[in-house]
């Protein structure tokens, strides 16, 4: 009982208990290892750690998408196995176990096996680098952000192999719509996260989150996401990333109604759920890579709000930006392929170009004060305002509502 | 501006998302094993068996085994065998009853025609739809103790035709009652007059007669069923049953034409 | 030392049979993995920065390119590979290709490469950045103006389809 008053006392603190118990735990068990293979047993359990938690946050994902679906549509969403439907996952899991894989006698199967493979080995390495905790960074790298990016890139090339190794024209298709907007997606993306970097000064992320540390007037988080090119570059990023984890409304490599779902129509089974698990996990480590880079990553949004572990307050904005993405998924409807080309070359490319130069303004004008503050302040926010205005009119031009001449 | 639309729409799946939590009215769907929907009244899918009474459902059927549906049905899937021996009805009429009553409810199309025919409201429509059996031939096929349900389940699944039917049931018998008794009274006339006369005869009681005058205002009073019976078979007895007919003859003429 | 012969097996045992293969996706499959190999074998050299930019750029981007085009060239399965029928064909082969090993190993053998056990010390990525803007600067922007003004000229040219009526736009 004595001690309970001792941890929230020292909860505050970076190196309190309840911040640093998983490291602990993680060193305790290693120590019982001889030292050549405390390395080894260590990043074992990180990795077991990573592997447990977000396969659970998976499980929970899909049932909790589901019922907000279904409360977007007005209807209670899956109720029947368990209490709410809670043991849903666990039914979806036997079932996609239980079911026979069948692989097309015309296919290429060592393709068609690799692929759901190589997708879910490449969105799990994207966990490598992203800070959960204030002291939970799996893998310490100087070029983090960078390699993020370098193993998500590589899962498009992992649909790509699915829907070709298939032997079926829907998922050929897909295969090619999947290389288009990876092509297409691939810039706006890398650019909207080029103007933290810039401010920043490190591609470490720890370093970034450290940049982000502290409170404007004791209660404005300095997160990026509270500048106006932060903000701008948030929303470009968001797009992005949408497109890059294939969600709706950019689902076009696996539209149900167009391409009975593209790359997965020859998968069944465990591949299929492999597949389903490594478009959540990418999803989960994009929110993970907004998070660190617009929104303070694990750092608590006011200063009296620090005693609860920075974990928590890490798995609070995932479980945010996750709503947010499933939300957009019920509200929007898939884009054509055109107009997914078109919304990233002719608007998300020039506004994330524009938003660099909005973020060198800002960079460029760090040392004024007073009514100059106010001055870079507005120019800032014209300089993302004008450029979206105009470039949304170009997007925009000869469009108007709808008439139907033959309805 | 760029956007609006789409956080317009935003707006509205927002909207569904909070307000399906605190307006229980917007969830439409009705979790169908545990709730059920009431069934519109003219809802109709296979034939059951009146009985007046719920705790003895074999001894007051209605029906009196008169074949009439089993020789009208289309498919062919009632089958009656008539008993042997009598017993009263509601009325306290000596009637045969149906030792066997069976409808084949795979077979059995709902097409109401055994419920147009019946003379005696004997055989209504049911409202049952969770039908599936395990055995698609024994369990299908429905006997009597299966058929039988009791007036007042009638009442509940179709609660105005259920009325209309009781009242033109009570009026019949109000009906036999009262002619009865007018049978009854021109049989005391004439035994006064025959007291009168020099020669006085045991004369026969009001009961004796009365069976009698019940069966034939029961048969005259259903003009409608068999439409071209009705205005031939229509003796005026009293007001009041000439006025019942007539009030429920279009409605029952209707159903009846095709 | 085991771990630079495996990465070279990766790198170079993928080139090998890539070019062997008829099927040309399995090819571009393999050139794929060589590419990674070679992200690997900066990594190995300590090289982090290079390593992580070869992936995202080689094996993120440049790959759909190559993907892409050989989706769109059109080829059948009963397409052999082009045979060596001429000796013309063959010697210019050979001769495109000794000259392009020439080059390379000429520049190999006569860059200066320091002989020694001691380890190159660790690059940061800020030593890379201070590197780059100090002592390359003009390259750099040089470089930088091309790929932006490359880059505007195919929004540029993506964005000038004048016959967008109403039904086609958006």
């Amino acid at each position: 009982m004595n001690a309970m008053p001792g941890i929230f006392a020292a909860a505050t603190g970076a190196d309190s208990l309840l911040e640093r118990w998983p490291i602990l735990f993680r060193d305790t068990v290693a120590g019982f290892f001889p030292a050549p293979l405390q390395w080894l047993v260590g990043s074992l359990i990180s990795i077991l750690a990573i592997v447990a938690i977000f396969g659970g946050v998976f499980a929970a994902l899909t049932l909790l998408e589901r019922k907000m679906l279904g409360r977007v549509q007005n209807r209670p969403g899956p109720n029947r196995t368990g209490p709410f439907g809670l043991l849903q996952p666990i039914a979806d899991g036997i079932k996609m176990l239980t079911k026979e894989d069948i692989v097309p006698r015309s296919a290429d199967h060592l393709l068609h096996f690799l692929a759901p493979v190589a997708l879910l080995a490449f969105s799990i390495l994207t966990f490598a680098v992203i800070p959960f905790g204030r002291n939970l960074v799996p893998l310490e790298l100087d070029a983090a952000v960078l390699y993020f990016f370098a193993a998500g890139a590589a899962t498009e090339l992992a649909i790509f192999m699915a829907g070709w190794a298939s032997r079926n024209k829907f998922s050929l298709l897909a295969a090619m719509r999947a290389l288009a907007q990876l092509i297409s997606y691939e810039l706006p993306l890398l650019l909207s996260f080029v103007p933290i970097i810039m401010l920043a000064g490190t591609l470490s992320m720890t370093g970034i989150i450290d940049q982000q540390a502290g409170w404007n007037f004791g209660f404005i988080p300095k997160w990026y996401i509270f500048t106006p090119w932060g903000f701008a570059a948030f929303a470009i990023f968001l797009v992005a990333a949408l497109a890059e984890s294939n969600r709706s409304p950019f689902d076009l490599p696996e539209a149900e109604s167009e391409l009975i779902a593209g790359h997965l129509t020859e998968y069944s089974g465990f591949k299929y759920a492999l597949f389903f698990m490594a478009e959540y996990f990418g999803m989960i480590a994009l929110s993970g890579m907004a998070i660190t880079l617009f929104l303070g990553g694990w750092r608590a949004p006011l200063p009296f709000l620090e005693f609860i572990p920075s974990y928590l307050w890490f798995g609070a904005k995932l479980l945010g930006l996750l709503l947010l993405f499933i939300w957009i998924r019920g509200t929007f409807p898939r884009l054509r392929m055109d107009q997914l080309t078109r919304l990233a070359w002719k608007f998300l490319v020039p506004l994330a170009l524009f938003n660099l130069g909005t973020a060198a303004f800002w960079s460029l004008t760090s040392g004024w004060s007073g009514p100059l503050q106010l001055a870079r302040w507005g120019v800032a926010i014209a300089l993302v305002v004008v450029p979206f205005v105009l470039l949304g009119r170009g997007l925009s031009r000869g469009v108007a509502p709808r008439t139907y001449r033959f309805a | 501006m760029l956007g609006s639309g789409l956080l317009q729409g935003l707006k509205v799946t927002a909207k569904n998302i909070a307000g399906s939590f605190h307006d229980p009215e917007r969830l439409v769907t009705v979790e169908y094993p545990e709730q059920k929907t009431k069934l519109p009244e003219n809802y109709r899918n296979f034939p059951f068996l009146v009985s007046e009474n719920a705790t003895d459902p074999m001894g007051t059927l209605r029906c009196v085994a008169c074949q009439i549906c089993e020789k009208e049905c289309p498919p062919q899937c009632i089958y009656i065998e008539k008993s042997k021996d009598k017993k009263p009805d509601a009325a306290g009429k000596m009637q045969v009853y149906p030792a066997v009553f069976d409808i084949d409810t795979s077979v059995c199309m709902s097409c109401q025609i055994c419920v147009e025919v019946c003379p005696f409201e004997a055989i209504k429509m049911d409202q049952v739809f969770e039908i599936a059996t395990t055995d698609r031939f024994n369990a299908l096929l429905l006997d009597r103790n299966q058929l039988a349900k009791p007036n007042s389940y009638y009442h509940q699944i179709h609660p105005t035709e259920a009325a209309e039917v009781d009242g033109r049931l009570l009026a019949e018998r109000k009906a036999a009652e009262e002619k009865a008794k007018a049978a009854a009274a021109a049989a005391a006339a004439k035994a006064a007059a025959a007291a009168a006369a020099p020669k006085p005869v045991a004369t026969p009681t009001a009961t004796a007669g009365a069976p009698g005058a019940v069966a034939a205002t029961v048969s005259v009073a259903k003009p409608a069923t068999p439409p071209a019976a009705a205005p031939v078979s229509a003796t005026p007895p009293a007001a009041a049953p000439a006025a019942s007919p007539a009030q429920n003859a279009p409605a029952s003429d209707g159903k009846a034409a095709p | 030392m085991t771990g630079l012969l495996i990465i070279a097996l990766v790198t170079l045992v993928p080139a090998a049979v890539a070019m062997a293969l008829r099927n040309v996706i399995h090819s571009a499959l393999l050139l794929i993995l060589s590419w990674a190999g070679i992200a690997a074998f900066y990594f190995w050299a300590g090289a982090e920065f290079l390593a992580f930019s070869q992936v995202l750029v080689y094996v993120g981007a440049i790959s759909m390119v190559v993907l892409f085009a050989v989706l769109l060239t059109r080829h059948t399965r009963t397409d052999g590979g082009v045979a060596p029928d001429t000796l013309g064909r063959a010697l210019a082969g050979l001769l495109i290709g000794g000259a392009v090993l020439g080059v390379l190993f000429g520049a190999v053998l006569s860059t200066p490469l320091p002989i020694g056990s001691k380890p190159a010390a660790a690059v940061t990525v800020h030593g890379l950045g201070v590197e780059l803007m100090e002592r390359h600067t003009i390259a750099l922007l040089v470089v930088g103006v091309l790929l932006t003004v490359a880059l505007l000229g195919a929004v540029v040219l993506a964005a000038s389809d004048s016959r967008s009526g109403p039904e086609d736009a958006r």
